[in-house]
């Protein structure tokens, strides 16, 4: 299965803690009004390290076939 | 549970691990901004996903704290109980049906003060359920009182000249009642502690895992330890590897934690114990009829 991963930021979720931005390896984050975002002119690797350690749960990987996932996991509930 | 199918893809802003295992209805979470719980919370969910559990087979159980609110945020059978009683209520579960996979999510405050006894007497007792405990040094709900587990020297709203008392390591306390499994993670390390937390609930009889938390609003406000960022760079460097630890002396591990699984060993689970009492007991009776 092929998949394709995106960065996916949930600006409501985000609480601005910053813990994301200092241990990003890339330095592509950054705060701007308290709320997470991409800093331009920096490349994201979608380590997902963001994801691991966002407390909020507002920063994290998306695979393309994620709907697939969600629909499988309904069917078996 | 949560009926999933009324949360529709396109206002699902979230991971499928939280997705899958949280009540999207009930967050954001109230935890602080850079409140270490909600890290730990996710590595508990990795773990159970890791080890393909059933969501209906397995129950979490909590006590009162900031902490014990994960048993309201993970959608599993849940059970947030009194302060310091988790493991009581945990016990209960097990007993009734040892199938289950019981997991208490705890304070420091929960789990070695108000509820010490009960954690030494489960411990010792081996029965096989996995305690987490989210340590962050403090009670951090009831407004940063010290803890069992706050250093000496350090400030809590009640001891404002700094805590006279040595801390609790609530590992090696566990493993001294006779844990059968007691180790260490950080909301810091994060894939070593999704790791050991999936070994502590594979292991058959006792676990705790302390995980080192972070409260940058109680704790680190009084330590002056800065932000939530600071604290967890304080983990990144001052935690040392169980292996590598044991070459270490003593003295080169002063003011260090040490993080992994302390301490494993076999023997027989509590409910096991108790389901092969009563076979023999049945089996004495009809050979006596
Ligand atoms: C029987 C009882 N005594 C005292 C309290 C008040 N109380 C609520 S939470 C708490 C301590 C919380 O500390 P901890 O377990 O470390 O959890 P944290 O909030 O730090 O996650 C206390 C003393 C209570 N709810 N019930
Ligand atoms: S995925 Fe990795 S590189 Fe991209 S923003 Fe997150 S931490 Fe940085
Ligand atoms: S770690 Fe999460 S909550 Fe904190 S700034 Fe990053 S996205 Fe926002
Ligand atoms: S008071 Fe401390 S432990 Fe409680 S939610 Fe806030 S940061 Fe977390
Ligand atoms: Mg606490």
């Amino acid at each position: 299965m092929t998949t394709s991963k995106k960065l996916i930021i949930n600006s409501a979720w985000c609480k601005g803690c910053g813990i994301c931005v200092a241990f990003c390896p890339k330095g592509a984050l950054e705060l701007k009004d308290e709320k997470v975002q991409r800093k331009e002119d920096t490349e994201c690797v979608l380590c997902g390290m963001c994801e691991l350690r966002c407390p909020d749960y507002a920063i994290y990987i998306e695979e393309k076939d994620d709907e697939e996932a969600r629909n499988q996991w309904v069917m078996s509930y | 549970m949560v009926n999933r199918g009324d949360v529709k893809q396109k206002d699902k802003q979230m991971s499928n691990l939280v997705y899958k295992y949280m009540r999207p209805e009930h967050l954001p979470h109230i935890w602080c901004p850079g409140c270490g719980n909600g890290i730990i919370m996710r590595d508990v969910a990795q773990a159970i996903e890791n080890l393909g559990l059933s969501r209906n087979n397995t129950i979490i159980v909590s006590g009162i704290g900031c902490s014990s609110r994960a048993a309201g945020y993970l959608d599993f059978n849940t059970i947030h109980t009194t302060h310091g009683r988790a493991i009581a209520f945990a016990t209960g579960i097990k007993l009734a049906n040892p199938s289950l996979e019981v997991i208490v999510i705890a304070g420091d405050g929960d789990i070695s003060a108000i509820g010490g006894n009960h954690l030494i007497h489960a411990a010792r007792r081996n029965i096989g359920i996995t305690v987490v405990v989210m340590n962050n040094n403090i009670y951090g709900m009831t407004g940063g009182q010290y803890s069992p587990t706050t250093p000496k020297g350090a400030f809590g709203t009640t001891a404002p000249y700094g805590n006279l008392d040595r801390p609790f390591d609530i590992a090696g306390l566990a493993y001294g009642a006779g844990a059968s499994f007691a180790a260490r993670g950080s909301a810091y390390h994060v894939q070593q502690t999704i790791n050991i937390i999936q070994e502590g609930i594979h292991h058959s009889g006792f676990s705790l895992i302390d995980v080192a938390s972070v409260c940058p609003t109680y704790y680190g406000r009084k330590n002056k330890s800065g932000s939530a960022v600071d604290m967890l760079k304080w983990q990144r460097d001052n935690m040392i590897p169980a292996e590598k630890a044991a070459k270490m002396e003593p003295s080169e591990l002063k003011g260090k934690l040490v993080l992994g699984i302390l301490h494993q060993v076999q023997y027989k689970e509590f409910t096991y114990a108790y389901d092969q009492l009563i076979k023999r007991l049945y089996e004495e009776r009809e050979a006596n009829e």
